[in-house]
C-alpha cells in the first residue's frame, strides 16, 4: 500500500504537485460540495414554509437525506485524502456491516454456523486485503469469492451434515457474499487501475498516492444522483409502477427521467475523468441503469423476506444495505468497463 | 481498576451488534430482576452490556459455578463483571440458590436470571424453573423485568466456540410483580408469556 497523504499536506503544499490529488478532482469535489450546500439551503427554506402548505414528512425526509449525504461525502473524502489503504478499509467496514444485515435477515440453520464463520472472518477480510495490496492482484480478487468461496461454502455446509433446504441455504449465503462483499469491493479496486484516455494517452499523476480518487468519487456521484433524481421524477410524473409487488415507489417515468438526467449531469462533469464527453455519457448511463437494477433486486429480496428495510431486527430504520444496494450492482460494471476501455497493463 | 468489564462489554456489543429497545420500561438503578430467554453463552454478557453504565454497576448476572470456575480465564471474566455464581450440584435446604441470591443482592443489586435453567437447543423457549417464583415471593418489592433476546442463538449457538457477528436485538418489557396469592404455575406461565409477547412486538 502506498503511504498516506495527510490532509494538511494538500492544503499547504499546492506547489508540490507530486503528492497532491489532481486539480480536476478538487474541482469535482467543489462542484459536489456546492450542490450539497444548495440542497441544504433548499431544505432550510422549505422548513420555514408555514405549516400546512407543504408535506412536512416529505421535507423532513429530504433534510434527513441531505444530512446522510453530507456524512457520506465527508467520510469518503476523508478516506480518499488519507490514502488507498484507508479507503479500502472504509469499504471493507461497509461491506462487513451490509453482510451482517443481509445474513441476519436470511434464515440459516445451525449447520451453517461454521460456514458463516468462514464467510465473515476469512473471505470478507481476505477479499479486501487482496484489493488493497499494492500491485494489482486482479487475478486473485476477481476469483476469490465466485470460485473459492463459491465452492467452499456449500462444501462446508455439506460437511456439517444438515441437508434440509440445502440448496436454498447455500444460495442465500452465496448471494449475500456476492452482492455485499464481492460486488462492492470493485469500487475501491478502481484505485488499482492505471488509467488512460481512449486514445491511449496516460491519464493522471504518475506518482500520486491517490491515483484514481477522483474516478471513485465520480462513480459514487453517478449512482447517488440517479437514486435521488429517479425519486424526484417519480414524484413529479410517476404513473406506471414497474413492479408493484416489489417496490411500489419505482416507476418507469422515474427510471427514464432519473437515468437521463443523471447521465446528463455526469456527462457535463466529463473533465474530471479520463473520458470524453460522449464516453462519460455512455458510462454514466450504464452505471445509472445498473444502480437502478440493484435497488430493484434488493427490494425483491426484502419483499421475499417480508421486511421493509435491512436496518436491524427492529423495523423502521433503514440500514447500510438499503443505502448501498445500487452501489453494489454498479461497481463491478463500472470497474470492468473502465478496465477494458481506459486502462493499460504493464 | 477493572478494565476487563468495560472491555468485555464493548466486545460483546460489537460482536452481537445488539440494538436495545425499552418498551414501557426505562433503565433505572432500582432493584430489579431481569429475566430472559436463554439461547447462547453470550446472553448474560450481552444483556449486562446493553444496560447503561450506572445500571450495570449494580447489576449482577446469575450463572453456574461449575461452568464459570473452570480455568483462570473464565474465573477472571466472571469476577470482572461481578457474576453471582450458584452451585448447580450441591443444593441444600438452607443454602438454596434463592437464599444465596437474596443474601448477595441485599438492598443494592439487581439480578439477571435465565429461568429456563439452561440454554435451549433450537432457540425455542423451554419451561421456566420455579426459582423466579420463590425469588418474587420472598422479595415482592423487586421489579421483574422481562427481556427478550433475539438472534443471539445464531451469533453463538450451543456447542459452538467461534461466534458469527450477526445482528441481534434485546427488548426490555414492562415490569411485572407476583400478585397476592398467585399460584406458582400461573405466575411462571405469565412470566413466560411476558417474554413471548416481546418477541412479537
Amino acid at each position: 500500500m502506498t503511504s498516506g497523504c495527510f490532509p494538511p499536506l494538500w492544503i499547504l503544499a499546492q506547489a508540490d504537485e507530486s503528492t497532491a490529488i489532481q486539480a480536476q478532482t478538487y474541482w469535482l469535489l467543489g462542484v459536489v460540495l456546492g450542490l450539497l450546500a444548495l440542497a441544504y439551503l433548499a431544505g432550510r427554506v422549505l422548513k420555514r414554509y408555514p405549516p400546512g402548505s407543504l408535506n412536512l414528512a416529505l421535507v423532513e425526509r429530504f433534510n434527513h437525506r441531505i444530512r446522510v449525504w453530507w456524512m457520506m461525502c465527508a467520510i469518503l473524502v476523508a478516506a480518499l485524502m488519507w490514502g488507498t489503504g484507508p479507503t479500502v478499509f472504509l469499504f471493507f467496514l461497509v461491506s462487513f456491516w451490509a453482510l451482517r444485515e443481509f445474513i441476519t435477515m436470511t434464515p440459516t440453520r445451525r449447520g451453517d454456523h461454521r460456514a458463516l464463520f468462514w464467510v465473515f472472518i476469512v473471505f470478507t477480510p481476505l477479499q479486501y486485503l487482496l484489493v488493497g495490496l499494492s500491485g494489482d492482484f486482479y487475478g486473485l480478487y476477481s476469483i476469490l469469492i465466485p470460485v473459492v468461496a463459491g465452492l467452499f461454502v456449500p462444501a462446508r455446509i455439506a460437511f456439517s451434515g444438515d441437508h434440509k433446504r440445502f440448496l436454498e441455504r447455500s444460495a442465500k449465503i452465496a448471494m449475500g457474499l456476492f452482492v455485499c462483499v464481492y460486488a462492492l469491493s470493485f469500487a475501491p479496486a478502481l484505485m488499482n487501475l492505471r488509467l488512460t484516455t481512449s486514445a491511449g494517452v496516460k491519464w493522471g499523476e504518475e506518482d500520486s498516492s491517490l491515483p484514481n480518487a477522483g474516478l471513485l468519487f465520480y462513480f459514487v456521484l453517478i449512482v447517488q444522483l440517479e437514486d435521488v433524481l429517479q425519486n424526484v421524477w417519480t414524484r413529479l410524473l410517476g404513473r406506471r409502477v414497474i413492479a408493484p409487488a416489489i417496490n411500489a415507489s419505482r416507476t418507469w417515468e422515474g427510471f427514464l427521467g432519473g437515468v437521463t438526467s443523471a447521465t446528463l449531469v455526469c456527462a457535463l462533469l466529463w473533465w474530471a475523468t479520463p473520458f470524453r464527453f460522449w464516453e462519460a455519457a455512455c458510462m454514466s448511463m450504464i452505471v445509472a441503469v445498473a444502480g437502478f437494477a440493484g435497488s430493484m433486486v434488493m427490494s425483491a429480496v426484502k419483499r421475499d423476506r417480508g421486511v421493509a428495510d435491512y436496518g436491524t431486527l427492529v423495523q423502521g430504520h433503514p440500514g447500510v444495505l438499503d443505502r448501498i444496494d445500487s452501489l453494489c450492482f454498479a461497481a463491478p460494471v463500472f470497474y470492468h468497463l473502465t478496465r477494458y476501455f481506459f486502462c493499460v497493463f504493464l | 481498576m477493572n478494565v476487563t468489564g468495560p472491555f468485555l462489554a464493548l466486545i460483546a456489543k460489537l460482536l452481537s451488534g445488539a440494538s436495545v429497545r425499552w418498551l414501557d420500561c426505562q433503565p433505572d438503578t432500582c432493584q430489579r430482576v431481569y429475566f430472559a430467554n436463554h439461547t447462547s453463552h453470550l446472553d448474560a454478557l450481552v444483556l449486562w452490556a446493553s444496560l447503561p453504565r450506572d445500571v450495570r454497576a449494580v447489576t449482577r448476572a446469575v450463572a453456574a459455578r461449575d461452568y464459570w470456575e473452570r480455568g483462570p480465564v473464565r474465573r477472571h471474566i466472571a469476577a470482572s463483571f461481578n457474576v453471582l455464581l450458584i452451585d448447580r450440584e450441591k443444593i441444600k435446604v438452607h443454602h438454596s440458590p434463592v437464599e444465596i441470591m437474596l443474601r448477595e443482592i441485599g438492598n443494592k443489586y439487581s439480578l439477571i436470571v435465565f429461568p429456563e435453567g439452561g440454554r435451549s437447543e433450537n432457540g425455542e423457549m423451554g419451561e421456566f424453573k420455579s426459582g423466579l417464583y420463590y425469588l418474587a415471593k420472598r422479595r415482592p418489592d423487586l421489579e421483574l423485568v422481562p427481556v427478550y433476546m433475539d438472534n443471539l442463538n445464531r451469533v453463538l449457538p450451543r456447542g459452538e466456540v467461534l461466534p458469527v457477528p450477526l445482528l441481534s436485538c434485546i427488548t426490555f418489557g414492562p415490569p411485572m410483580w407476583l400478585e397476592a396469592g398467585e399460584p406458582k404455575t400461573q405466575f411462571l406461565t405469565r412470566a413466560r408469556a411476558a417474554i413471548q409477547r416481546l418477541k412479537e412486538m
